[in-house]
């Protein structure tokens, strides 16, 4: 259950609106179902009555949107950011992607957003309607009489259960209360992949790996993919592909985007969110960061605006690349 | 008969002034390196992308490896720094999905170390010929 | 019409699996099924449907075509096709059976394309009526129902027992060959089950969602709405919704280097991507929008309009549940049909 109701985002939304401080809102639009919420951008007061909404299943960062949604915009958008999606936004200004003077960002606080397909096993398919009440999700189904009370944590998305942050590293105005950068125990499965042999690893991989389906939908949602032709869409560059033909191909393109995005990749979960096979791509993403924190310190993408990322700086003492594979052996 | 001895075929990446010229001296000193080594000439370490290294495995190499200067001695001030990184990242990765941490490895040659340049494919040949094919990332159609 | 006991299950699956390879919904590690070749021990997953559709069986996602080989100054183009054992996909839902007669029109037609009439020649497809529907399923907007799937067996399943009717010659041989593990019964369970079915279907959150509006013929009407901005103003321009849907049937021939040969290949394509249908004058569709309302404009308009009034949706919602953010296809019918 979110802390921030509809109605206030509303409210404010209506009043940039309406005094002219925006020109348009970038917001969640009411779909078919009730966890069905298509990013919106909306043009008048009426618009956001009938059209915006928001409620567990908000979980599409919009830092991406502005990219394109500021190109071409006159006045500013109004965007409604979560601490996790403020992260984003900063690392794409760092990277110069957008221009700053056409937003009014308003921070949003978040309590973790569901996961339909957790909410789904738990329910069943043919959902008529999903309530929210307290910490509790009351599922009415189709095919049941009586509605099914779920606990908000159980349905928790992966990316919100290991929430790094509730604390917003960018806006114009905050509403609610401002969070802490949370300890989270996001590297611990990373870490359990580690501990296990190679030869484990390879198989958990190539079982993950073999699902693919190259709609690049993991790409094309990431904030840190915003290159205007991506090496995968190239067909110079020898490794163009819209389906992987084997195992190399699944292996070569997730590798690869994984390594474009490390130290740039704010570990939003996007990736992970939208792929329809459930692969857990931001496993690869966290595992570049927690490597980069211990090769190099700690670093956090997109927490300041300009910082430099592990990859594009250096020390003259770093270690050596043959050093890597002994850390976990002096470890364990 | 005859039996097929295995022989890996190693795609060295040596930079323009270090490590192919200590590939130079080697030769000239008559050093003996396997000839599975194929060297691929860069003009520094960092040019070497990732992608360079995955699509040698799929074209049929069983180990890549990458030469460059000593750090401190990079004819570009401090390319082999940022090599030095980007290397350690990549392995690290490509032994998480793992794939053996054999087949990879970055060596520092000078210009004038044909000695340890030698010492060094023939150190690498016999780990990977130990290991045996690149299964794990290779690309069936790339096989003749 | 025939029944089997479910504990006999796995033995009616060997069964099949004896004289053909067979493929069946079994769950995968993420909960989510997908079609996987029986083997002792598979376990056939409840859920409604497969996240991939069963298109896979006659139109892969990736093909080889042809192979190049070059000595000298000669080549040799090897064929690179491989024999064909018969196959029997187990399971497939009536939007999913629907869907192949969608592929049929497209490649069976001349030109016929031989790789695709190869491998439906040698499928035998058993279907399953739908139990739980979906509230993101909308076949019966495309006339189909889900309680009397066609293939070449249908069958329907309750708690303790599966009923098989067949449909054609390719299903009667089959049913037969299995008449040790079945027995004959009467259709009082069946049409019960179809009742019931039906019952569902009017239930269903998106019952209403009607085709009137498009079809053959509307292509000026639709083509310059404004709506279409509004629509596509949030496609991130993946390709899961094509990659997904059981009709989507474009694709890309490609050649690819191997080192010591080319292979020709084809692969699934998408209009959603920027380089789709890329000629050498450059690129027809340059804005997403175009690459969308592409996407929706074939399925409702230009398809029909070559294919005697057929659609080519079957309303699986397979787009509904994995559109990352969550535009498709019944958002774009209920938002411009009836214009």
């Amino acid at each position: 259950m979110q802390k921030i109701t509809r109605e206030q985002l509303l409210a404010k939304a209506s009043e940039l609106l309406s005094n002219g401080t925006v020109s348009c809102v970038l917001g969640w639009g009411l779909g078919e179902f009730d966890y069905d919420v298509t990013p919106t951008i909306f043009k008048s007061v009426e618009e956001l009555e009938n059209g915006f909404v928001f409620n567990d299943f908000c979980g599409a960062n919009f830092s991406k949107y502005l990219v394109n949604k500021t190109a071409k915009l006159e006045g500013k958008i109004l965007v409604f950011l979560k601490p996790c999606d403020t992260y984003s936004f900063n690392q794409l200004l760092t990277e110069h992607r957008f221009d700053r003077e056409k937003v009014y960002a308003v921070g949003i606080p978040c309590e973790g957003m569901a996961d339909i397909a957790k909410v789904k096993a738990i329910s069943g398919d043919g959902i008529a309607a999903i309530g929210s009440n307290g910490d509790k999700l009351t599922v009415t189904t189709l095919y049941d009489d009586e509605a099914i009370v779920i606990d908000t944590n159980e349905v928790l998305a992966e990316r919100c259960i290991n929430c790094k942050s509730k604390k917003h590293v960018a806006y114009d105005e905050l509403m609610g209360e401002e969070g802490d950068v949370t300890q989270s125990n996001r590297f611990d499965e990373v870490a359990r992949l580690e501990a296990m042999t190679p030869d484990e690893r390879f198989a958990f991989w190539q079982n993950e790996l073999s699902r693919c389906i190259r709609c690049n939908a993991c790409r094309d949602a990431c904030p840190a993919c915003t290159c205007e032709k991506c090496v995968f869409d190239n067909p110079s560059s020898g490794v163009e592909n819209k389906s992987p033909a084997n195992s190399f191909e699944e292996k070569l393109f997730h590798i690869i985007r994984a390594y474009h995005v490390a130290g740039r990749c704010t570990d939003c979960g996007e990736c992970s969110r939208v792929c329809p096979q459930n692969i857990p791509l931001h496993l690869l993403n966290r595992k570049f960061i927690k490597d980069m924190n211990e090769f190099y310190g700690e670093y956090q993408a997109g927490a300041e605006v300009g910082s430099r990322a592990p990859l594009v700086s250096y020390t003259t003492e770093d270690l050596e690349p043959g050093e890597v594979f002994n850390r976990g052996e002096n470890n364990a | 008969m005859q039996v097929n001895e295995y022989k890996p075929l190693i795609v060295a990446f040596c930079c323009n002034w270090c490590s192919y010229a200590g590939a130079d001296l080697a030769g000239n000193n008559r050093l003996a390196y396997p000839a599975d080594v194929k060297i691929i000439r860069v003009p520094c370490s960092c040019r070497v992308n990732p992608m360079f290294i995955l699509r040698a495995f799929q074209r049929g190499a069983d180990g890549v490896i990458i030469c460059g200067c000593h750090p401190g001695d990079c004819h570009y001030t401090s390319g082999n720094y940022f090599t030095r990184r980007r290397m350690a990242a990549l392995f690290s990765m490509l032994d998480f999905l793992g794939i053996e941490k054999e087949r990879t490895r970055v060596e520092w040659v000078s210009a004038a170390e044909g000695a340890k340049f030698a010492a060094t494919m023939n150190d690498f040949v016999q780990t990977v010929t130990a290991l045996g094919e690149n299964k794990r990332l290779e690309d069936l159609r790339c096989k003749k | 019409m025939r029944k089997c006991s479910l504990e006999k299950i796995n033995l009616l699956f060997a069964e099949i699996a004896k004289n053909a390879e067979l493929y069946l919904p079994t769950q995968q590690t993420d909960g989510s099924a997908a079609y996987k070749k029986w083997e002792e021990g598979s376990v056939w997953s409840n859920a409604l449907n497969t996240v991939r559709s069963p298109k896979d069986f006659f139109f892969p996602q990736t093909e080889n075509l042809m192979k190049f080989k070059t000595e000298g100054k000669s080549i040799e183009v090897v064929d690179t096709r491989n024999a064909l054992d018969d196959f029997v996909i187990f399971g497939v839902r009536a939007c999913d059976v629907k869907s192949f007669d969608v592929l049929d029109r497209v490649f069976l037609t001349e030109p016929v394309d031989s790789f695709y009439a190869l491998r439906r020649s040698h499928g035998v497809i058993i279907s399953l009526a739908c139990q739980r529907p979906s509230e993101t399923c909308f076949c019966k907007t495309f006339g189909i129902d889900p309680a009397a799937p066609a293939g070449d067996i249908s069958a329907w399943k309750t708690e303790t027992e599966i009923f098989f009717e067949a449909n054609t010659q390719k299903g009667k041989e089959l049913l037969e060959k299995l008449s040790a593990l079945t027995e004959e019964c009467d259709d009082t369970v069946v049409s019960e089950q179809k009742e019931k079915i039906n019952k569902f279907m009017d239930k269903l959150p998106l019952k209403n969602v009607t085709t009137d509006g498009f079809g053959g013929g509307k292509t000026k009407e639709l083509f310059d709405l404004p709506e279409w901005d509004e629509l596509s103003q949030a496609c991130l321009g993946c390709g899961t919704c094509t990659f997904v849907c059981p009709t989507c049937q474009c694709y890309d021939i490609k050649d690819f280097n191997t080192g010591n040969s080319v292979i020709r290949f084809r692969c699934w394509d998408s209009c959603m991507y920027s380089d789709f249908t890329k000629m050498a004058h450059g690129n027809n569709r340059l804005s997403q929008k175009e690459r969308f309302r592409q996407r929706f404009m074939h399925k409702l308009v230009y398809y029909p309009e070559n294919n005697d009034g057929m659609f080519s949706c079957v309303g699986c919602g397979r787009c509904l549940a994995k559109c990352p953010i969550s535009m498709n296809i019944v958002k774009v019918m209920k938002k411009i049909g009836g214009k």
